[in-house]
């Protein structure tokens, strides 16, 4: 199966590690991912903060140079997917009349996580699963822009997302269920005012911890970074001892599929999940 | 602000589940319902000049359940451009000096250098100095230390193509207002 590969630029830099173990478990499953030639950044919160014009040319440009392929285009970041389904809809409803780029549809957006989460995927990754990852209970933290506003992402339930719970149980985690699954984490907000994103983010440890998770899975880069950065801090101000590792879904899905490099995705991370991994029996 | 944005703000009954909804009311001056509120009385200055539009995160939160369907983080983001135009003195100015800088550096090369994109915007919006004096400073090596170490600081910026490049150049307008707000 070959989709369309937009990786974002995050995954060029900062997440890197989002982009070694999505690529590495893509491969397992038999899903080629083919980088869309020339590919540039969607614009992010900055193009459609203070330049709309430029928000959805520049998306769109990207779902112009796609429609080239006759394959279905996949966005492991949530954002980037956000944008360019921002771009599709307003591109296809103005049909070429206010943008400087024209776009005739055809490809299919896919968020990575809602995209792994389609059954034949599901009824493979089961199959293939060697190591199960009996003691990790993680929260499944989806963040804003894969579901938000489900007129432009599509989503089947935008209050309660089902794909990261959907594919980590036959990987053998326990999930636990929350209410906080698509709240903000305070996103880019995190280089000007970190004192919006400390405040967000400490909510979100409490409230996984009393849930009774001891790790939080994710499937955005920005979510990662929030939650895993300055987390040291972040809980040493709230006066707490305890540390949750914040996972990308595909590293958890690497460990299952038992592939030797993902071992060493965990190195990238501020909170190493090797300490967890070995206290629930699943250490190298 | 309806026929510009193609919003209807007009459909607001003041039923406040936006202010409800949203996360980040604890650092906004106004609530969000107010914005709304302003916009439909016409109260232009009190708009343009409130933090609330900038400490909006875009989370989408209060758009998703407005029950007139008004895309309320879309009023934000019309009223951000409309502050930038009317040349207020902004009131979240580090907000903005990172959207421009980020903006300036897709403009640039077609795509984000996020190693490069930091010292700038701590140049541009004059951070560096306060972080000087304060603690900040330390803090932010001790994390650019770290980013490196774990692989996660990218030294080369990665471009697209030059006639790419041409293209994103006529997509991203100049920007045309002072660097430092």
């Amino acid at each position: 199966m070959k989709v369309t590969y937009y990786p974002g630029c995050s995954l060029e830099g900062t997440a890197r590690d989002y982009a070694a173990s999505l690529e590495a478990v893509c491969q397992a499953l038999g899903v080629e991912l083919v980088e869309l030639e020339d590919w540039n950044c969607c614009g992010a919160t900055a193009a459609h903060a203070i330049d709309h014009q430029a928000a959805i040319a520049l998306a769109g440009r990207n779902l112009a140079l796609a429609e080239k392929q006759a394959r279905d285009l996949v966005a492991p970041c949530p954002l980037c997917f956000n944008r360019l389904k921002t771009a599709e809809k307003a591109l296809l409803k103005d049909r070429g009349t206010s943008f400087a780029i024209s776009y005739g549809g055809g490809v299919r957006i896919f968020d990575l996580a809602d995209f792994l989460a389609q059954e034949p995927l599901l009824q493979r990754l089961a199959d293939k699963v060697k190591h199960p990852l009996k003691g990790l209970q993680a929260v499944c933290y989806y963040g804003c822009m894969a579901s938000r506003p489900p007129e432009i992402t599509d989503a089947a339930n935008h209050e309660n997302p089902q794909s990261l719970d959907r594919i980590l149980k036959p990987l053998g985690v326990e999930v636990k269920p929350w209410s906080y699954k698509t709240d903000c984490c305070g996103a880019s907000h995190l280089i000007a005012r970190r004192d919006i994103v400390f405040r967000l983010v400490g909510r979100l440890y409490e409230k996984a911890v009393e849930a009774g998770a001891n790790c939080i899975v994710v499937s955005c880069q920005m979510c990662q970074a929030n939650l895993d950065l300055y987390q040291d801090k972040i809980l040493q101000e709230l006066g707490r001892s305890y540390r949750l590792p914040i996972f990308y879904f595909t590293e958890l899905m690497g460990l299952a599929l038992g592939l030797a490099e993902a071992r060493q995705w965990g190195d990238t991370h501020f909170v190493p999940p090797n300490e967890l991994l070995a206290e629930v029996g699943l250490g190298s | 602000v309806e026929q510009a944005s193609g919003i209807r703000v007009s459909a607001c009954y003041q039923c406040k589940k936006c202010s409800n909804g949203c996360p980040v009311t604890f650092a906004m001056d106004i609530y969000p319902d107010q914005v709304i509120r302003l916009v439909q009385m016409g109260q232009k200055q009190a708009v343009l000049n409130c933090s609330t539009v900038w400490v909006c995160s875009a989370c989408e939160t209060c758009t998703t359940r407005c029950p007139n369907e008004i895309d309320i983080a879309g009023v934000m983001d019309y009223l951000k451009e409309e502050a930038l135009k009317s040349g207020v003195a902004l009131p979240q100015p580090r907000t903005y000096a990172f959207h421009r800088v980020f903006l300036d550096d897709i403009r640039r090369r077609g795509r984000v250098f996020e190693g490069g994109l930091l010292p700038r915007y701590m140049l541009k919006s004059g951070e560096m100095w306060r972080k000087l004096r304060t603690m900040e400073f330390t803090d932010d090596l001790g994390l650019a230390y770290g980013m490196v170490r774990r692989g996660r600081m990218p030294f080369r910026p990665r471009g697209i193509s030059l006639s790419g490049q041409a293209e994103i150049k006529r997509l991203v307008k100049k920007s045309t207002k002072p660097e430092r707000p």
